[in-house]
Order: C-alpha cells, then sequence, then structure tokens
C-alpha cells in the first residue's frame, strides 16, 4: 500500500516475472498490464502475514547456513570426546553428539548440505520439466501427447522407491541421489507449466502475436514464459520442500550424505542409531527440517493466494 | 461403468510394457554390470564369465529384457541374488505388513482430517478454525519419519506404553497388531491428516455457502445440522482425493517407517535389496509398487463416479 499510482506511471517498464523481460521492455510496447500485475502481487504477498515470515525465515536460515564455516563457533568435524554428549551449555549452545561435536555447529553445516541439495535437485526438475512443459503445452500434437506419456510413466513410480532404486544401481552419493530426485521430480514441474501454457495459449494476446508473425519462440520467451511464471514460482516452492524431505529420507537411510559429511538427513540417521541411548540427539535436525518446510510450505501458499486473486480478477 | 473400467484397464498395458522396460533398464545403469557388482572384489575373469552366464548377461539387451518380461507375466518375478528366495513371495510375504501400515495410516488420516476440516469449515475465522488450519500447517511440515523418533522416544522409551519394533500378525492377536501399528501409522498419517483436512475445510466452507443452505436455514433447520449433513455426504470425495494424491508419497515413506519400526513390510524388503545390491528384488519391488499405484490411481477415479453421479464418465 506504501507505492503510489505515480510510481506505477513513470516507471512503466518494471520487471515482470520473467527475469529477463525487464531489459527488452523498451525494444517491444509491451503490455503494460504485468507491470501492475508484479506490483500488486508483491503487495499482495506482502500484506500476507505467514508468508512474509517464511520468507524472512528462510532467508535468515539460508544466511546463516551459507556462512556456517565463517560464524560456526566450531568445525563441524572437530571433535572433543572429553566433552561428548553435554548438554545445552555456555559453551555448546545445542549441546554435543555422542563424539563430542557441536550440535550447533553441525546443524548450520548440514543445513548447507541439505537446502542445497534440495536446491540441486529443484534445479534438474525445473531444468526439464519447464521447457519440455512450455513445448508441450504451446506446440501440442504428437510431441505433446509422447512427453505426457512419458510424465505418467515417471509418475507411476514413488518418488522415493525409484530414487532409491536408481542409487542401488549406481552406488550411494548425495550427487547421484539428488540428480536421480531431479529427474523423478521433473514430471511435477513439467505438468504444471504445460497445463498454465495450455490456457495462455487460448489468449486473444498470442493469437496477435502470431498473427503479425512473431517467431514461435520469442512468442514463448516474452509472452508465454511470464504469464506461467506464477504457476512455476508455486510449485517450485513446494518442489523444494518435497526435496528438502526427501534429502533427509535418503541420508537417513545412509544412501546420500555419508559420514562424516554432517546433513540433517545423516544427522537424524546417527540419531536414530543412537535412539536408545542417546534420544535428545533426534530433536535438533527434526526442529530445523520442520522449520525449513514450513517455510517453503508459508512462501508457496502466499505466492499462491497473491497470484491466485490476480487470476481470477484478470479472467 | 463397466465400460470405461475395461478402457481404462486396456490403457494401463501399453504403460505397463514400458514401466517394466525402464524397470529392467535400471540394471544398464549398474558400474561395469550387475556381473561385477556381484563378483564380489578382486574376482577373477572366470568367475564373472561364469555369472555372466548364469544371469544370461550374454544374450542380447532386448532378449534379456523379453525373457524377464514374459517370467514376469508369467507370475515369475525372478530370485534374489541374495538368499535365492523367489522375488514373488519375499514381496508376498511383505505385503501384508505393509498393506494394514498404509490401511491403518489412511483410516487415522481420515477420521482426524475429516474432524479437523469440519470444525474449522463451520466456524471460519473462529480460535476453534485456527488451531485446526495451525495445526494442519504443522502436520505438513513435520517430517514423518522425525515425528516416529518422537513418539518412540515417548511412548516406548518413557513411558514403555507401546512396543518401539517388531510386528504381531492380525490373526495372532488383533491387540498386539493394532499396539505394534499405531506410532507407525500416526507418523505417517500427519501429510494425508493435514491434506484431507484443508480439503474438507475448503468443501464446507463452499457449501455452507450455497443456496440450499439458506434455504434449510430459512425453513427454521440449524445451519451447522444441515452442513454437517450435506457435507458428510460430499466429505468422500475431497478425502479419496487427498488419498489418491497421497498413495505415490505413502507407499515410499513405508520405506523409512518400516526401517524405524522393524516392520518385516514391502519398504524394509526394499531398503535391505537396496543395501545388498539385489537388483531382481529392486526391480520386482519397483514393478509391483509402480503397478499398485496405477490401480490406485484407477479406483480413486472410479470412485468419483460412485460419489458423485455428475462426474461423468469418459
Amino acid at each position: 500500500m506504501t507505492q503510489s499510482d505515480s510510481v506505477d506511471i513513470r516507471k512503466p517498464a518494471a520487471a515482470p516475472p520473467g527475469k529477463d523481460a525487464g531489459k527488452d521492455a523498451g525494444k517491444e510496447a509491451g503490455p503494460i498490464e504485468p507491470v501492475s500485475r508484479t506490483r500488486a502481487v508483491v503487495r499482495r504477498f506482502r500484506s500476507n502475514r505467514s508468508a512474509v515470515i517464511g520468507a524472512l525465515l528462510l532467508l535468515a536460515i539460508i544466511v546463516v547456513t551459507a556462512a556456517a564455516p565463517l560464524i560456526a563457533p566450531y568445525g563441524p568435524a572437530q571433535v572433543d570426546i572429553s566433552d561428548r554428549l553435554s548438554g545445552p551449555t555456555a559453551e555448546h549452545w545445542l549441546g554435543t553428539d555422542t563424539l563430542g561435536r557441536d550440535t550447533l555447529t553441525r546443524l548450520m553445516h548440514g543445513g548447507r548440505v541439505s537446502l542445497a541439495a534440495a536446491a540441486l535437485a529443484v534445479v534438474i526438475a525445473t531444468g526439464i520439466g519447464l521447457p519440455l512443459g512450455l513445448i508441450s503445452g504451446y506446440f501440442g500434437g504428437v510431441v505433446d501427447w509422447l512427453l505426457d506419456r512419458a510424465a505418467d510413466i515417471l509418475m507411476a513410480f514413488p518418488a522415493i522407491i525409484l530414487t532409491i532404486a536408481i542409487i542401488a544401481m549406481v552406488g550411494p552419493g548425495l550427487t547421484t541421489a539428488m540428480v536421480s530426485l531431479g529427474i523423478v521430480y521433473a514430471p511435477r514441474m513439467y505438468r504444471v507449466v504445460r497445463g498454465s501454457t495450455l490456457e495462455v495459449r487460448r489468449e486473444v494476446y498470442i493469437e496477435a502475436s502470431t498473427s503479425i508473425g512473431t517467431p514461435h519462440l520469442t512468442i514463448l520467451r516474452k509472452r508465454v514464459l511470464p504469464n506461467i511464471m506464477p504457476a512455476a514460482l508455486v510449485q517450485l516452492s513446494f518442489l523444494l520442500a518435497s526435496a528438502l524431505l526427501a534429502e533427509v529420507t535418503v541420508s537417513l537411510l545412509g544412501l546420500g550424505a555419508l559420514p562424516p559429511t554432517a546433513s540433517w538427513g545423516s544427522m537424524l540417521g546417527q540419531a536414530f542409531l543412537e535412539m536408545r541411548t542417546n534420544p535428545s540427539l533426534a530433536v535438533y535436525p527434526g526442529i530445523a527440517i520442520a522449520i525449513a518446510t514450513l517455510c517453503f510450505n508459508l512462501i508457496g501458499d502466499g505466492l499462491r493466494d497473491a497470484f491466485g486473486r490476480e487470476t481470477r480478477k484478470a479472467s | 461403468m463397466l465400460r470405461f473400467l475395461c478402457v481404462r484397464l486396456l490403457a494401463m498395458v501399453p504403460l505397463l510394457v514400458i514401466v517394466s522396460f525402464l524397470i529392467y533398464s535400471l540394471i544398464a545403469l549398474v558400474p561395469g554390470g550387475p556381473e561385477v557388482a556381484l563378483a564380489g572384489s578382486n574376482p577373477t575373469p572366470e568367475r564373472i564369465a561364469a555369472i555372466r552366464e548364469q544371469l544370461g548377461l550374454d544374450e542380447p539387451f532386448l532378449v534379456q529384457y523379453w525373457n524377464w518380461f514374459t517370467d514376469v507375466l508369467h507370475g515369475d518375478l525372478g530370485t534374489s541374488f541374495v538368499d535365492s528366495q523367489s522375488v514373488w513371495s519375499a514381496i508376498a510375504h511383505g505385503f501384508p505388513v505393509t498393506l494394514s501400515l498404509v490401511g491403518l495410516t489412511l483410516l487415522i488420516a481420515a477420521v482426524l482430517g475429516l474432524a479437523l476440516g469440519l470444525a474449522a469449515g463451520l466456524r471460519p475465522g473462529s480460535w476453534v478454525d485456527r488451531v485446526s488450519t495451525v495445526t494442519a500447517s504443522a502436520f505438513m511440515a513435520l517430517p514423518y519419519f522425525w515425528v516416529g523418533m518422537m513418539l518412540v522416544l515417548v511412548f516406548a522409551i518413557q513411558m514403555r506404553t507401546l512396543p518401539a519394533v517388531g510386528y504381531v500378525n492380525f490373526t495372532d492377536s488383533p491387540l498386539d497388531w493394532l499396539g505394534h501399528l499405531i506410532l507407525p501409522a500416526f507418523s505417517l498419517a500427519t501429510v494425508p491428516t493435514a491434506v484431507v483436512a484443508r480439503q474438507t475445510r475448503a468443501a464446507v466452507t463452499s457449501v455452507m455457502q450455497e443456496d440450499y443452505i439458506r434455504t434449510a436455514v430459512a425453513k427454521g433447520l440449524h445451519p451447522r445440522r444441515v452442513a454437517v449433513k450435506h457435507v458428510l455426504k460430499n466429505a468422500a470425495v475431497p478425502v479419496v482425493t487427498a488419498f489418491g494424491v497421497e498413495a505415490n508419497r505413502l507407499i515410499g515413506a513405508t520405506v523409512v517407517i518400516e526401517q524405524l519400526f522393524a516392520l518385516p513390510g514391502v519398504g524394509k524388503l526394499a531398503y535391505f535389496s537396496v543395501f545388498s545390491r539385489d537388483f531382481p528384488m529392486v526391480q520386482g519391488i519397483l514393478l509391483i509398487t509402480a503397478v499398485l499405484i496405477m490401480l490406485v490411481n484407477l479406483a480413486v477415479d472410479l470412485s468419483y463416479g460412485y460419489f458423485n453421479p455428475k462426474v461423468k464418465m469418459s
């Protein structure tokens, strides 16, 4: 509510959701509608309290985990047998594990591994699913039919079981796990993008662009892509939540991040092994995972609401 | 209805052929081939050759696949590399355990999710609604295996009221069966419960705005009674939808939960097979779960027509 309308008039070329649309705005007289839409979406997202809290919290988690080597009080593999299994103390805020390693430090370093792994899987899923979804929804025909069947086939497997089956064949490792997961998740991005593209495809402005001879690639990039971004972004945040959980699952089973590498999953896996003797070890990694997942879900819900009301108003 | 079922079942056939081919092809991902993975450390070339011979790996790949596929069609999923057990009987052995676990999970999710969703949807904006919504969000975010570990911690280790591990057949002792399954089922039920609660809440709030509710209220009926009557009739659809969406995830989650609670189901078998690189077992489990998921999706689609005759079968 802080932006006045005059700002919108002075700067009609604010970036629509597509990341490269802003710099092209001067060359071609694009529709002004996406400009105000982006702002409206941002404004609505900002007025959604839980979504903002989720976004800020996630930002904090990313900063803290990314800066772990600089700000963590100890080394992630720094063993101190004399101070093992200490409860929370002034030196070790969250206590230490069986080898006397600082839990807070390992959580910070583990978050780096877990979040990066989740991001890798989602980047791969988006890298495959988004372009194929665009092609499928825009061109239709045989290509669409084939791609859609391929998605059917991949969707027929439980994601985790297919991922660990691939690991069984290739061998364990976090990168293997996340690349497989990225492929397994690709249809989920593909389906959303394809559905959204099918809708955009029917819009009058696409027909107009086609009729004046704009090349398909340009239409896809400048007209379709910015308009399917809302759906893709919402799906992206939910996929991140799923991928994080999958990283934890795979590492918990000892098929992903392998000791001594700390990841939230491998920490939980270690805690599980010592469940009977040191049950408290499981508490903190679980809370960390839950908070990060909650952030992704809150942001996803917030984005969906922010975009959703807009699409309803537009239609 | 029958025609719809036949068409859908027929459509599954080509899908199954491709799925089975993909599953069989996974073995090509094994570095050096399965014979090297099987031969142990420092194998002699003769040993590798013998294993290749034994597994029929000298045949062209398509022939290998065809042999495997025709065996599968005859109900033979191959034998385990580890203990020479038939893959089919190993899966059949674990199946009742996993089915019990998933069934109980869905039951808990349905009851708890409906209750939460109904309570929230009848009075949107009230504190009941807020508590229900927050509970659903928390259930959505809590990692199910962590919930499982915490439940073990509280009920099995601290209070010692429920067993943490193991399984008892329903036919041996229904009470012990329930006792062994209740903690794992509760930990698996968190996300499906949240999904059902959200779907139900949305359904209830939209029903509450319908004209026939206004009419019924105008006639002097209590609006809540009307809503409950109409909603309970319509509630099956969101619940079934949620189950369909969750089936895929749930089957994957059994791998971890069965490991955590030492339940001898298909999930634990999958985990063990992955670790021991028991390729035929991994392939068999993948094929069975893929078929299962296809059937669940079909059942969900069919149930739409059953619960809501307005949905056309096309």
